[in-house]
């Protein structure tokens, strides 16, 4: 173990000198077949690497990645500034409310960091395709849209060309909520995606809406009855816009009202903006943890100077600080069944008696599915399209029918495709809970 | 109806204040209260080394507004500083590394008071320590001077505040947080679904009655009605019908209760259209978990049986509200009802008079509980409040730091070396991850070291044998050693970013008094991303 071995520093030594004893250098953990100290500092100079999303997680990953050796960072971020930002978005100032998030953050960074260029994308991850992506290095991800994760997800995973080694791009993913969070590498079609990892991110139940119409008890149930039913009646707004104080106010007053009639507390304008908006509760400490936790992973997967997750085993972090400090670190192991990145038809329990709508309903809800607006295939039949409009007028019919009676049998392989995903279709394989 | 009630005078709205509009996400972890103790929070950082780690510790506590904040620092600013930390930029060079650290800090956040030591008024740390500012927390960063450590030290004795050291270099770094005693909390926000308690084994009169009204004629209630029974007046009543017949003891065992759970199961209505009652699935769900005859939960356990260090500490305000729930408990075999029922099928009203059922229990088990401690010398200023909310968390309140400084640091190390050996023999068959400590040994002997300084592997290994002698022999200590040798010192950004956030974490809950911080140590392996925590 040489921990006198030689340091090959980077461009500014001086600055980078802690860094480069680490990244330059092995130690005893160091896979010395893929490590070569010599090129570290150049190489990762020369990177292009991408960051998703400018927020909570995004302004320390920005951060950690400059301070970590990276000179060519691009960002994508649609979304601009808001005041309640400002608690956790420490690039951004009450000045900045209004702005581009990418925009700010990029130019915070570069300001402060010498010689690191940020090219900030004031768009949407699927106004870009392919080519597009094929430039990077890797991508982290620090989003709070499950959707956003699963598309930039597909994409990796479908851009795997075994022919070409440059193919392959990890994908580094953060999350939080409150004192919690996780970190986890893809290692696209090597390790297990976020496909596989779905049902570990179970979408809430949602209230029967014979409780919001007849028999709220929690003041949830009033605020969601305003929410749903209330606004669809009264329509006070032309459309609904979850930022709007005047319409959150509105919402507030109907669920205040309805709560006192049934005698039920705790109807609040925070609880009001909480449910309607599905606000996730966050801190600048746990962001700060799990972008760090990412960034140390982008490190050493662009370094090779400590095995990083993903390779050969652990690749997700779990972790926890409500109860003490507690983290786990294991593999997850990759689903054969997984419609992204496996090669099987997963299994889908279904009730034969069912009606086409009932099947295409019960997608959003299932943990391993959740797809919101879903078009069925089966054996090169159209069964139903949601797009374009001709075609869905075409196979609305079918909507009404019971799958046994549109053919569909018992271990019959479908197809189901997303507008949310453009690329992926998902195989399932019919399973009946009941005889037919 | 509903015509009258929405023709009534609306409520006053009043929407949020700017103020809460930007800590918004966070009030929703710690609430007003929280918010409140942070922002009367007075927080020094002692800073050396690379000085990352404590700084964005710093980062983090400003941001959600922290009340002050001060930075002792002797260094000026190198290249290298920039290179590792994000609050200090090229203007700052050659100058204080204190002041440039805190301007850029403060930045973050107008509402933080900051200052930075030495200054003009100032000129070292031990009349920094002299000052009459007195202090919430103090954090300091390794390699340390020895002499600061014993001024922070007896400071941290006389004025009993919490001392936390930080040690992060290369992909390893510990923390570890010594208070000045036990250290009590009520409100540790355990889950949801852990706080359910529904005494249903020992329901008091205007429960039962409530029950019994609404069960009187179940077979010849309509099916709406049989459908929304509240599943706690289910089970009261099948429990009522399971003592009758078995001597009045109710299903104790795992086996008589599946066999309580499928009689209820059984009990719901088949012939409607939706050929099964949801009402009696929750039932039946809830057999295993609520009929649970409750024992004294550990946390509380070890309030109840403390021992105090010293008599002063007997007089504050959680002591006295924990020995009025210990006569509560000993003169009724419960403690007090929590008062929380969990959402349940059932009809508005019917659930809301439920709800108020076991609210005026719970309320009635408060005001005992108050009147003892309005009794006991000292308390009768204790804010009801306080007893509520004791009441409501009795199942879950923790003790940290119980055994405080009854072994010798020293000593339980060696003691604790001794049995994470033990448990990294077995660790193959029991599945457990290796433990961290041989991380925390290999740094210990670089605490004083200064980051320019050189330490080999060799020099660490000796050190280690003067704390734990026979660890320097271990192979995991060993690598260890050269890992924490490669770093000379320095800290990566990711690792200081990362134990920055813990650490944040573990102050908040500290001077929120709310969730439970670790208790005392916990270790960072960045090489394969994991935490252990330690009580040393
Ligand atoms: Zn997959």
């Amino acid at each position: 173990m040489a921990t006198d071995a030689q340091v090959f520093p980077a461009s500014e030594p001086a600055r980078w000198t802690y860094l480069d004893k680490i990244r330059t250098r092995p130690g005893p953990f160091t896979n010395r077949d893929l490590f070569e100290g010599k090129n570290v500092a150049e190489n990762m100079e020369k990177m292009k690497v991408l960051v998703i999303g400018a927020g909570g997680l995004g302004c320390e990953i920005l951060k950690n990645l400059s301070m970590s050796g990276f000179k060519d960072i691009h960002v994508i971020d649609m979304d601009t500034i808001d005041l309640s930002n400002l608690n956790r978005q420490f690039l951004f100032r009450h000045a900045d409310v209004g702005k581009s998030k990418a925009e700010v953050a990029a130019n915070f960074v570069m300001k402060r960091v010498k010689g690191v260029k940020i090219t900030p994308h004031n768009c949407m991850i699927q106004d870009f395709d392919e080519d597009f992506y094929m430039q990077f290095q890797f991508v982290v991800c620090g989003l709070d849209s499950i959707e956003a994760r699963r598309w930039i997800n597909a994409t990796l995973v479908n851009m795997v060309d075994e022919e070409i080694e440059d193919s392959y791009k990890p994908l580094i993913d953060g999350g939080t909520e409150g004192f919690k969070g996780q970190a986890r590498v893809i290692l696209p079609t090597v390790t297990s995606c976020i496909e596989c990892q779905l049902d570990m991110h179970a979408p809430r139940a949602a209230v029967p809406l014979c409780t919001l119409a007849s028999i709220p008890r929690q003041p949830e149930h009033c605020i969601e009855w305003a929410h749903v039913i209330a606004w669809e009646n009264e329509k006070p707004f032309p459309k609904l816009d979850n930022d709007d104080p005047a319409h959150i106010n509105w919402l507030y007053q109907k669920a205040l009202l309805r709560a006192m009639e049934f005698n039920i507390s705790g109807v609040t304008y925070s609880l009001t903006q909480g449910v309607v908006k599905n606000i996730i509760p966050a801190i600048a400490a746990t962001n700060s943890v799990i972008a760090a936790a990412c960034c140390n992973e982008a490190l050493k997967i662009a370094s090779n100077c400590a095995p990083c997750l993903g390779f050969p085993d652990n690749n997700y972090m779990m972790y926890s600080g409500n109860d003490s400090i507690y983290t786990y670190t294991f593999k997850h192991e990759k689903k054969d069944d997984c419609p992204v990145c496996g090669n099987l038809a997963r299994e889908l329990a279904v009730d034969p008696a069912w009606t086409l709508q009932e099947l295409i309903d019960s997608f959003a809800a299932r943990p391993e599915a959740q797809l919101k607006k879903p078009s069925v295939r089966a054996e090169g039949r159209t069964l139903y399209m949601q797009f374009p409009p001709s075609l869905e007028q075409q196979t609305r019919p079918n909507l009404e029918k019971k799958l046994t009676d549109l053919g569909l049998e018992q271990g019959q392989e479908i197809g189901v495709t997303d507008p949310a995903f453009a690329t992926v279709s998902f195989k399932f394989k019919l399973k009946f809970t009941k005889k037919t | 109806m509903t015509e009258i009630v929405m023709s009534q005078t609306p409520p006053i709205l009043h929407g949020p204040s700017e103020k809460e509009r930007k800590y918004d996400r966070q009030l929703r972890l710690w609430a007003a209260s929280g918010q409140a103790a942070l922002e009367s929070a007075n927080i020094l950082l002692v800073n050396s080394g690379a000085g990352t780690v404590g700084v964005e510790t710093l980062k983090n506590l400003v941001l959600p507004g922290i009340g002050r904040s001060a930075i002792y620092d002797d260094e000026t600013v190198t290249e290298a500083d920039l290179g590792v930390n994000f609050f200090l930029e090229e203007s700052s060079l050659g100058k204080s590394r204190s002041q440039n650290l805190t301007e850029l800090l403060l930045e973050l956040n107008p509402e933080v008071q900051g200052s930075w030591y030495p200054n003009e008024d100032i000129k070292s740390l031990e009349s920094l320590l002299s000052s009459p500012s007195v202090f919430t927390v103090i954090l300091y960063t390794n390699p340390i001077k020895p002499e600061y450590l014993s001024l922070l030290e007896s400071y941290s004795q006389k004025h009993k505040t919490p001392l936390v050291a930080i040690h992060s270099a290369g992909f390893y770094s510990y923390f570890q947080i010594n208070l000045p005693g036990a250290f009590p909390i009520v409100d540790t926000h355990p889950d949801e679904t852990a706080t359910t308690d529904l005494r249903l084994l020992a329901p008091w009169p205007e429960l039962v009655g409530f029950a019994k009204d609404l069960t009187r004629d179940i077979d010849n209630l309509s099916d709406f009605e049989h459908g929304h029974l509240p599943y706690v007046v289910i089970l009261l009543h099948y429990l009522e019908k399971w003592k009758a017949d078995h001597g009045g003891s109710c299903p104790s065992t795992y086996k008589e209760k599946t066999e309580f759970r499928s009689i209820v199961q059984k009990a719901a209505r088949t012939d409607n259209a939706e050929g099964g009652e949801e009402n009696f699935d929750e039932a039946a769900a809830a057999v295993l978990k609520t009929l649970v005859v409750p024992s004294l939960p550990s946390g509380l356990k070890e309030v109840f049986e403390y021992e105090h260090a010293e008599p002063a500490e007997q007089k504050s305000g959680f002591w006295l509200i924990a020995d009025a729930v210990k006569k509560f408990y000993e003169k009724h075999q419960s403690l007090p009802l929590p008062g929380k029922v969990p959402d349940m099928k059932a009809q508005s009203k019917v659930y809301i008079q439920l709800q108020n059922i076991y609210k005026a229990k719970a309320r009635q088990d408060a005001a005992e509980i108050l009147e003892t401690v309005q009794a006991t010398p000292g308390g009768e200023d204790i804010d009801p409040a306080e007893v509520d909310l004791f009441c409501k968390n009795a199942a879950f309140v923790k003790l940290i730091n119980a055994t405080g400084g009854k072994i010798k640091r020293a000593d339980r190390l060696k003691e604790v070396a001794a049995q994470e050996a033990v448990s990294d023999e077995m660790a193959e068959m029991t599945l457990q991850p290796l433990s961290l400590l041989p991380i925390y040994l290999a740094l210990q002997p670089t605490a004083h070291v200064s980051s320019g300084d050189k330490i080999s592997a060799d020099g660490i290994l000796e050190g280690v044998a003067k704390l734990v002698p026979g660890a320097e022999e271990n192979e995991r200590v060993v690598q260890a050693a050269h890992e924490v040798a490669r770093a000379e010192g320095g800290e990566l950004h990711n690792v200081a970013a990362l134990v920055g956030g813990m650490v944040a974490q573990e102050l908040i809950k500290i001077v929120t008094k709310q969730y439970i911080p670790i208790d005392n140590t916990c270790v960072f392996d960045g090489i394969n991303s994991r935490t252990q925590v330690l009580r040393l």
